[in-house]
């Protein structure tokens, strides 16, 4: 027992990568900083234009819609769970906005919550197939993710909604505040709020304890007296409509409400939650680390496209990033104590 | 005589055709270790699990204090005071130990931030949670708000057992507490379990190490082929004798001791 106590004497004698793995094991967050520092730094090097307030606005607006999808996606991530439908819950969601607020002539007020009521409930349906059957969260969200598109299609007969076409509440998440040259939409502004909600939640209140010690270990938690079931529920139905929220922004980033966008949506925020730190084997990672995954993946998409790399390359460094952030993952994981 | 504290009679439960428990009986008096032994599949499990309420007896009746009880979740047993460590420790490793001890039973900050914003009451759980790990003598922690999957397989235990000792208000369960922990880690825990008991609490012990058993069990029930073959104490037998009656190969004594 004397020995492990003694836990900071023993560090002195590691060589320096095992305290640099100590050190990312204690401090999550730390590892994707830095990368989003470095390559902000570069592509500022690379291209001047870069680091301008007019570029810097642009990529917040691409980050924005990705990062509260994610923001859902890490939810069900830390329950060690994986939801492939996100995209297509927030696609949908925009749709039925859009329609809601059009075709059935809904005050967009009304449409607009209709509309977060159903992504809600598209996730509830995605952790009652979880939770109740019992079934394999890729394997629900796989099948909820073809039902979703499916629907989404019969729904707008594949049509695109013009955004002057809705009441402005729809589109009112595209509006900006300037600030000096940088220009702050309203949905960046949600989309933070809802970060900081989740910060807080996460950290400071028991269902967020909850979530991370069922996604540590759920038989341990469901032991020690948390009801597993209700807190996975409740994740997949609060990412639902966090999803919902993202289809709103989404309508005011593109000024319209268009069936046939998103598809890259699903991957793009698994891809900016597996960046950002947390573990896919749930229970570990930060809501902050998804932010900063999110801007890393807007950063090298916009940088690369300044320093001229064609858009077929630009997804191959995504790809080559992630599959680095798993294995550092890994080599986290293995800490020894 | 007393009553019991945690009384079972002729419990039983089938799994199809594979008899888990036949008609078991089970008697925990107040401020005594009873440590429960029997060979693989003699039904330990499924008898502390009925106790502990993960698993619902097809026949036979609990009783604690005296009273009739039926527990169908483990929460249940737990809101009547019955607290388990499992041999898995139902800890989150990467949760701290403060988090770990209230963990399902967190507590919130008072007025608008705790009803409101549910905001939990984390200076208050900390200092609990380092007022009864030292109460059980585990002061050697230094930080409170350490991972728990930065501890030693021993303090992993202490955390449970401090866990289970701080909630737990009738009886403390131990599943197989020192089988994955070294010779001065097991003699540690021992301690500790011998603290919940001076503390007033009576224990359940499960464990295979018979030098253990015989060390802190003030009785020892026999369980074989599902049912309860005797209660002994170490006074009363020897290792070898309580291994032959656990076995099959001696008569276990007619009548159960009483303490």
């Amino acid at each position: 027992m004397a020995t492990a106590t003694a836990d900071f004497d023993v560090r002195r004698n590691d060589s320096l990568g095992l305290r640099i793995q100590h050190v990312l094991h204690a401090n999550p967050v730390l590892g994707p900083l830095a990368v989003l520092i470095v390559a902000i730094i570069a592509f500022s090097i690379i291209n001047g234009r870069f680091l301008t307030a007019t570029n810097l606005s642009l990529v917040l607006q691409q980050v924005t819609v990705i990062a509260t999808l994610a923001l859902g996606q890490t939810l069900i991530i830390l329950t060690a769970g994986i939801d492939l439908s996100a995209g297509a819950i927030a696609v949908f969601s925009s749709i039925l906005m859009a329609n809601f607020a059009t075709k059935a002539g809904m005050p967009g007020f009304i449409a607009l919550v209709l509309s977060l009521a159903c992504g809600t409930a598209m996730g509830a349906i995605n952790g009652f197939l979880v939770t109740r059957i019992k079934l394999p969260p890729f394997i629900v969200t796989l099948g909820t993710l073809t039902i979703f598109f499916s629907l989404n299609s019969v729904v707008s007969n594949s049509e695109t909604v013009r955004g002057s076409d809705m009441p402005s509440l729809m589109t009112w998440t595209g509006n900006s505040i300037p600030l000096g040259g940088f220009r702050l939409t309203y949905g960046s502004i949600i989309m933070l709020l809802l970060f900081g909600l989740f910060f807080y939640s996460l950290g400071r209140t028991a269902w967020g304890k909850h979530v991370y010690a069922t996604g540590d270990d759920v038989e341990a938690a469901r032991l020690a007296g948390i009801r597993t079931g209700r807190v996975l529920f409740s994740v997949y139905a609060v990412a639902g409509l966090l999803y919902a929220i993202a289809g709103w922004i989404l309508i005011g980033r593109l000024a319209s409400a268009s069936p046939n966008v998103g598809v890259e949506y699903n991957l793009d925020s698994i891809t900016a939650v597996v960046l950002g730190g947390t573990s896919l084997f749930g229970g570990r990672g930060m809501v902050l680390g998804t932010l900063i995954g999110a801007l890393i993946v807007g950063v090298f998409r916009n940088g690369l496209q300044l320093a001229g790399v064609e858009v077929v390359w630009q997804g191959f460094a995504i790809g080559l990033l992630v599959l680095v952030a798993v294995s550092l993952d890994q080599w986290i994981r293995k800490v020894k104590t | 005589m007393t009553t019991p504290v945690l009384e079972a009679r002729g419990l039983t439960k089938r799994y199809g055709r594979v008899v888990a428990i036949d008609g078991s009986d089970l008697s925990l008096y107040p401020g005594e270790i009873l440590a429960v032994i029997g060979d693989n599949g003699a039904g330990k499990s499924s008898l502390i699990k009925a106790l502990s309420g993960a698993l619902i007896p097809d026949s036979g009746s609990i009783f604690l204090d005296g009273n009739q009880v039926h527990f169908r979740t483990p929460m249940d047993a737990r809101t009547a005071g019955i607290e388990t460590v499992y041999q898995t420790l139902a800890l989150a490793p990467g949760l701290d130990i403060a988090d770990n001890l209230f963990l399902g039973r967190e507590e919130r900050r008072s007025g608008t931030l705790g009803s409101m914003f549910r905001m939990l009451d984390r200076r208050h759980m900390r200092d609990e949670a380092k007022r009864h790990m030292s109460d059980l003598g585990v002061a050697t922690l230094q930080n409170i708000g350490q991972a728990v999957e930065s501890l030693s397989g021993g303090q992993r235990q202490a955390v449970a057992v401090a866990r289970s000792a701080a909630f737990g208000s009738k009886v403390v369960i131990l599943d197989e507490p020192t089988a994955a922990l070294g010779v001065k880690e097991g003699n540690r825990v021992l301690q500790l379990i011998r603290d919940v008991r001076d503390r007033g609490l009576p224990v359940i012990l499960i464990s295979h190490n018979m030098p253990h058993v015989f060390e802190v069990a003030d009785r020892i029930h026999i369980q074989r082929l599902g049912k309860r073959a005797t209660v002994i104490t170490p006074a009363s037998h020897s290792m070898s004798e309580a291994v032959a009656i656990m076995t099959g190969a001696a008569q276990p004594p007619p009548q159960p001791v009483a303490p």
